[in-house]
């Protein structure tokens, strides 16, 4: 176990010790909007609400708010707070914050990790943590020697006054009953020492030796397992089941029907499986019966006959394409993706009469503490949510459909459920990446200029289901992204999206709507530079000189690819996008031998404004770039009679070590504020490789995946 | 009764005869380092070592094993010494980490094999192991990284 990685709720319960006696040490929350509240404090129902802890024995832990899913929040959130608390990044301990106002993402408006918000959320929240707590115990070691905070430095965790010494935790008791400060100066970025500075991070060593504990991994005293079959059609319930067999079996304690599905409740988890497998389950389809993709297809085509909602309007596209010497049109369809997170969804749910405990891999501690109390019939209070490490998130672990059927178990038995989701259940019964059919015109003048862009957008709406509020009376914001911010120089603008609900649900996949968005539009600019004659970085370039951010990861990415240089028989593909207040562009190098496709370099350069750890934004645009390279190339979940097709990795295909191209990263130096890293590379990627194929073949890709268009790797 | 060798311990185990490996050892032996994630031999997240080979635990029932030795990610050091557990901490490889005891695991019966790997023996090596976070690029290094510090180490 890495001596950085507090898990499995211990030393939570420390604090919980160290709160109530709230001597001892420091323990600081931090309020939204400014307001204070006392140092060391307890919060409701005795759960104290910190950022950071200082103990007598000079120990430091920062409570991360955001869930550690591979991202690197835990390192890079934990470097802003050392860097005002000015103590080495190793000498904190991390441990997942509980469920809190205190935690609330600003961005987001729950606790919820998600939507690369994480820096530019926490981006101030734990520096201004750092110095107010630096600044607590400067004033306590100023009143102990008598001396004004000015003449005293701060080094390694220790206080100085010339050759005195007084260390974080000796001062900590006396800093907790002091007033945690309102006034406060943060360190400019010329000062920083740890923030921007590549790192490694705190929680690899306890991903090497097996100690890392995921969702999967939580045992508790007592602790049974729980396997679950749901219904295999999407929406469908449980009509009943005979599990008179499966009870007689080895170990198996109970069977559980819940809603959609059924529980076997078993000492150990094979043997829950097994058991499974004996259950004579009837299933209610529902309304999806007959669902099949091609009904889906036809279901958003219709709908796009329809005006959809304007997002974006200027000047007037219509009458310009009316009045336009040269007008192109295309149709892009995009199927549905699931996330297929390596960790399956799971849940352990230990339900009392008198309060709950769930531990899960959760992207959302607000909405899973809401769900597993109605589940058990407890206030939300009453429910403690213990965040383990997340096996993967990627949007999958925004949902919260893994816990009611754990606590339904749990209460069933009176002990610890630890439910665990089969591959295919996971791969079978995911909320779908949504899919999409747009129509696009570009219209021309007699001069050849671009002047109007049209983009219809059709589609389901994902925050339609989870936060109906957000379009009671607005468009989704997260289905019209790389759509709406249309960066190029055109007069005539317009964006539209027309909602089409599909009978099943969809979710956030990692890049949500910008993966499909910008697929489209940076595809067809790259038709309608074909079409103007023009070479596609240089259209794009003469389309951006109000946009220096955009041209300047576009030249970057161009000049570094060498783009229009490639060796004989190789081709190129330029595509670029600003998403979560992060601009990129990236130029996919492949070649083609008949049908087979070998990509041999992606270039990729950044500008995400102040970075906090250069080596986990390497990580994250490397990652996200393979992530969407796997959905263009392979990723597609079909229907029918309202069933996925898809069960196991053999069916929905992964990117693999030896098709995983050379990723050459390119991180430009920016003063502008952070932005979010964890998404934009997924959403580049495909239009950058599809364009590089119509380079390569004149073929040009309107339908992903590319498998689909007869295109193998080689 | 079952009786096996893991990590150079002989433990013994109620679980039935049919039980997959990866079961035995996360649930009835509490060594949760191996992970699963498909069931079906297609991730590679639950590979160990039966006797030095790499084996997919997820489709070895416990009956199977017999007097081979098998090793987990928790006895392939005691102390993260082996090379490619120092490689991997060097280069930072991991992000969410799930996958990575089945590359460590992969990784080490790789070279354990073939001191010195090139790139296509890293291939096909390390091509029954998916990384849904996309490592795969500095896994490569980190074998190559491994590799090297293996020959320091013999030298």
């Amino acid at each position: 176990m890495n001596a950085n990685l507090a898990q499995d709720g211990t030393s939570r319960r420390d604090l919980l010790k160290l709160g109530a006696l709230a001597g001892g040490g420091l323990l600081l929350g931090i309020g939204l909007g400014g307001c204070s509240k006392p140092a060391a404090l307890g919060g409701a129902g005795g759960q104290p609400v910190a950022w950071l802890r200082i103990g007598g024995d000079d120990s430091i832990t920062v409570f991360v708010d955001k869930s550690e899913m591979g991202q690197g929040v835990y390192t890079a959130l934990t470097q802003l707070l050392a860097e005002e608390l000015g103590v080495a990044l190793e000498a904190i301990r991390v441990e997942a914050a509980p469920v809190a106002p205190e935690y609330v993402n600003n961005l987001l408006g729950a606790q919820i990790t998600g939507g690369s918000t994480s820096i530019r959320d926490g981006f101030e929240k734990l520096r201004k943590a750092g110095a107010q707590a630096r600044t607590m115990l400067l004033q306590a070691a100023a009143t102990h020697w008598g001396v004004a905070p000015g003449e005293l430095r701060i080094d390694g965790g220790a206080v100085l006054h010339g050759k005195e010494r007084l260390s974080y935790g000796a001062l900590a008791e006396a800093a907790a009953k002091l007033p945690i400060p309102k006034e406060i100066t943060l360190k400019p970025a010329t000062e920083f020492t740890l923030v921007g500075k590549p790192a490694k991070r705190i929680d690899t060593a306890a991903k090497l030796d097996g100690s890392a504990t995921y969702g999967i991994d939580v045992k508790l005293p007592g602790m049974l397992h729980g396997a679950i079959a749901q219904c295999p059609t999407l929406g469908g319930k449980l009509a009943s089941f005979d599990g008179s067999a499966a009870e007689a079996m080895p170990g198996v304690k109970k069977i559980v029907g819940v809603g959609n599905g059924v529980v076997v409740v078993a000492d150990h988890y094979w043997q829950a499986r097994k058991a499974l497998e004996a259950v004579k389950i009837t299933w209610d389809p529902g309304a999806n019966a007959n669902l099949g993709s091609q009904g889906i297809r036809s279901r958003l085509r219709n709908a796009a006959t329809r005006e959809g909602r304007g997002v974006r309007a200027d000047g007037d596209a219509s009458a310009a394409i009316k009045t336009a010497a040269k007008v192109v049109r295309a149709t892009y369809d995009l199927p549905l993706l699931a996330h297929a997170t390596l960790e399956p969804q799971c849940c352990t749910a230990d339900v009392r009469t008198d309060g709950a405990d769930i531990h899960a891999p959760t992207q959302t501690q607000t909405i899973a503490q809401a769900t597993a109390a109605a589940a058990a019939g407890l206030k939300p209070e009453q429910v403690k949510i213990h965040t383990t490490l997340l096996g993967g998130g990627f949007g999958r672990r925004l949902e919260v459909d893994v816990i009611p059927a754990a606590v339904l178990a749990s209460k069933a038995v009176g002990k610890p459920v630890k439910v665990i989701w089969s591959r295919e259940e996971d791969t079978t019964h995911d909320t779908y990446r949504p899919p999409a059919h747009d129509e696009v015109v570009g219209a021309f003048d007699a001069s050849g200029k671009l002047v109007a862009w049209k983009l219809d957008l059709t589609g389901p709406s994902i925050t339609a289901r989870m936060f109906p509020p957000v379009v009671a009376t607005a468009v989704d914001p997260f289905a019209v992204e790389a759509a709406a911010n249309f960066p190029y120089d055109v007069p005539n603008v317009a964006v539209n999206y027309n909602r089409e609900e599909i009978g099943i649900d969809v979710g956030y996949w990692r890049s949500v709507s910008h993966a499909l968005n910008c697929f489209v539009a940076e595809s067809f600019v790259d038709e309608l530079a074909h079409a103007a004659a023009q070479d596609p970085y240089a259209f794009r370039s003469g389309l951006l000189r109000k946009q220096p951010r955009f041209k300047r990861v576009l030249d970057e990415a161009a000049s570094r690819a060498g783009w229009g240089k490639a060796p004989a028989g190789h081709h190129q593909g330029i595509a670029l996008m600003e998403g979560y207040g992060t601009y990129m562009a990236q130029v996919v190098e492949i070649s083609m031998r008949g049908n087979q496709l070998a990509i041999h370099r992606i270039t990729c350069a950044v500008d995400c404004g102040q970075m906090v750890n250069p080596n986990i934004v390497d990580q994250q645009v490397e990652g996200s770039i393979l992530f969407g390279l796997t959905a263009a190339l392979w990723g597609e979940i079909t229907l029918a009679k309202g069933q996925v097709q898809q069960r196991n990795f053999d069916s929905y295909r992964m990117l693999r070590l030896p098709e995983a191209p050379r990723i050459d990263v390119h991180l430009l130096a920016s003063g502008e504020a952070p932005g979010g890293i964890g998404e934009p590379g997924t959403a580049v990627v495909g239009p950058a490789l599809a364009n590089a194929i119509f380079a390569a073949t004149g073929k040009r890709l309107r339908s992903l995946p590319i498998a689909k268009s007869g295109i193998v790797t080689a | 009764m079952v009786t096996l060798t893991v990590n150079g311990k002989t433990l013994e185990t109620d679980a039935a005869p049919d039980t997959p490996l990866l079961w035995v050892l996360r649930d009835h032996l509490g060594l949760t380092g191996t992970k699963f994630g498909c069931g079906a031999a297609l991730c590679g997240a639950c590979t160990v070592h039966l006797d030095g080979q790499p084996v997919r635990s997820c489709q070895l029932a416990l009956a199977n094993v017999g007097a081979a030795k098998v090793t987990t990610i928790e006895g392939l050091s005691a102390d993260r010494s082996h090379a490619v557990q120092k490689a991997w901490l060097e280069l930072d490889v991991p992000q969410c980490g799930y996958c990575q005891s089945g590359q460590l695991m992969s990784a080490a019966a790789l070279l354990a094999q073939n001191p010195a790997p090139s790139d296509a023996d890293i291939d096909t090596a390390m091509a029954g192991n998916i990384c849904r976070c996309g490592t795969y690029n500095r896994i490569r290094k980190a074998v190559h990284r491994a590799a090297e510090m293996l020959k320091a180490e013999g030298a």
